[in-house]
């Protein structure tokens, strides 16, 4: 009280209540909602921003380690400062539309190409807590369901640049992008079912949740109430192990792993990456659907790809890898400081996956696009359906 | 606050579906389309069903207009563009959806329920599991029917595109 009533000194009556309404209304629980979401989403989009110039700047490094180059490593110390160089140089290229494109949705397209991926990460809880603050932005009971949803939105911003462009490379990129993305949003979706029928709820916060308690999903037979007492005590330990490993625990593993697998195969397709980067296949289409666009609407494509792809080791994290969390590490509800822990894991899992992500791209050769569709339709749709049969029979028939 | 959202939502869904009916490209009516669908899925969000606006999204706009605008694109349909509106047609489009909303109006002045307050059906947070169990246990028949429908249609329109391609 003796603070306010100092600065109240400096302000006219007027001012002071205008002031102390403001305060009041920010402190009232929609303003704080409000504010702490505008907050979480400028940190978000700062770190994700951040995340996709280096992710860059990896990929370039990366793929010289692995081709025995040395990749950019001028601009700066180890090249750190060339995202920046190419951020410019986009900026300050002609911003050039071709005579023949239809103007609109050209310009458009770009735009489209981006806002999805960002949607995306919306639901992801990236954190814990923060000062009691829950580290997700939205909270939706269907989060599970609103990232396919939205990926399946992205197809537009794609399909529209090829069409748009007037030109045929373009054209048939965008026709084998939106072929793809179909195609693979099918086992996309299916091969995440096993999960919901094993937690029982599409949130993407329970899922997180659960995995804390029962292990992570790619290895679902963590210890029960594991904590730093029971590493001190091997007995103690030893029935923790037995607790979370029941025959059911054991088996389950089998159909989530396959759905570890037909999703981490699938999201490769998903966001057009090689080996299933058809819809740009440079040696074919030169550039594929944004073959026509140049400066900003070019960086604003290569932004959305790579958005994408950080969107899609987020999900893969927070479905498969535990979210936020690792073992022994306590929650946000411990202090500010484990709050922040758990974001640098989070982001810490999301570089793991990302880098395997490059790793691939420059170790696996480009399918041909018959083998793509096959694969699809052939053998992930049939092996996704038949996972959900396993994991209902497993769910249902053998005891916990 | 969710009023204010449900109306602008509920009137640039009705914008974008006279864009669907006015504009002269297929592509544009295709996008308006879309856009009208995803407002749709904001309305229901508005309305606190969740599920049902993913699943707007996710089927309606996510899969079903993709293959619409894939379709639109490979058969570049231009005659659309060049025919010219009569106004005979048009007087008559008028007379009919006015005379419809007229009689929809009168039809749910008149009954006892329009006045009353719509209870509130669910908690949002589980709208799934409730969707779930209506349609698996209280409805169960008449959702494998539906099902059984929609194979046997999938099998026709296989049958009758073979047999164009013979």
């Amino acid at each position: 009280m003796d603070v306010s009533n100092f600065i109240s000194q400096f302000f006219s009556p007027a001012a002071w209540s205008l002031i102390k309404s403001l305060g009041e209304c920010f402190m009232s629980p929609t303003g704080f909602l409000i504010w702490t979401t505008l907050l979480k989403s400028a940190l978000l989009l700062v770190i994700i921003l951040g995340l996709v110039s280096y992710t860059v700047y990896a990929e370039r490094r990366v793929s010289a380690l692995i081709q025995d180059r040395l990749g950019p490593n001028r601009v700066g110390w180890q090249g750190l400062l060339q995202p920046v160089a190419d951020a410019a140089k986009l900026l300050l290229k002609e911003n050039f539309t071709p005579k023949s494109a239809n103007y609109f949705y050209f310009r458009l397209a770009s735009k489209l190409a981006m806002v999805p991926p960002v949607l995306v990460l919306g639901v992801l809880p990236f954190g814990s807590s923060l000062f009691g603050v829950p580290m997700t932005i939205a909270s939706v009971n269907v989060g599970a369901l609103y990232v396919l949803a939205i990926s399946s939105i992205s197809v537009y911003g794609i399909v529209l640049a090829g069409w748009s462009s007037n030109s045929k490379y373009p054209f048939l990129g965008g026709i084998r992008s939106s072929s793809q993305m179909i195609s693979y949003e099918l086992s996309l979706a299916l091969s995440l079912i096993p999960i919901f029928m094993l937690v029982g709820s599409l949130n993407l916060n329970q899922i997180v949740q659960y995995q804390i308690v029962h292990g992570w999903m790619i290895a679902p037979f963590w210890p029960q109430g594991m904590s730093l007492d029971t590493l001190l005590h091997p007995l103690a330990l030893l029935e923790a192990f037995r607790a979370g490993c029941s025959l059911q625990r054991v088996l389950i593993w089998i159909p989530l792993f396959i759905s570890f697998i037909l999703f981490f195969i699938s999201m490769f397709a998903e966001t057009n990456r090689l080996p299933f980067d058809l819809p740009e296949a440079e040696q074919e289409l030169i550039g594929g659907y944004h073959t026509e666009y140049s400066s900003m609407g070019f960086a604003l494509f290569f932004l959305g790809e790579y958005t994408a792809m950080i969107a899609g080791a987020g999900v893969i994290t927070t479905l498969f890898l535990g979210g936020w969390s690792l073992p022994l590490v306590p929650d946000g509800s411990h202090g500010w400081f484990w709050g922040l822990v758990n974001i640098a894991v989070f982001f810490a899992k999301v570089i793991v996956i990302l880098f395997v992500f490059i790793w691939v791209r420059w170790t696996i050769p480009r399918f041909r696009y018959d083998q793509l569709m096959k694969l699809g339709w052939y053998f992930f749709f049939e092996l996704a359906v038949a996972n959900i049969f396993l994991a209902a029979l497993i769910l249902t028939y053998v005891k916990r | 606050m969710q009023l204010t959202l449900f109306w602008i939502f509920s009137s640039l869904m009705i914008a974008f579906g006279l864009g669907v009916v006015t504009l002269r490209s297929p592509i544009s009516c295709a996008m308006c389309l879309v856009s009208s669908f995803i407002c749709l899925a904001a309305v229901f969000v508005t309305l606190d069903a969740f599920f049902i606006a993913i699943v707007q999204v996710l089927v309606a706009a996510g899969a079903v207009m993709v293959l619409f605008l894939f379709i639109i694109m490979l058969l570049n349909l231009q005659a659309e563009e060049c025919r010219r509106v009569k106004l005979g047609v048009m007087l008559g489009g008028t007379v009919v959806v006015l005379s419809f909303v007229v009689l929809l109006s009168q039809a749910l002045e008149s009954s006892p329920q329009f006045s009353k307050p719509i209870p509130v059906l669910m908690a949002p947070s589980q709208d799934v599991s409730m969707i779930g169990m209506t349609l698996f246990h209280s409805f169960n028949l008449p959702f494998q029917i539906v099902g059984v429908l929609l194979l046997v249609a999938t099998v026709g329109v296989v049958l009758l595109s073979r047999r164009t391609l013979r």
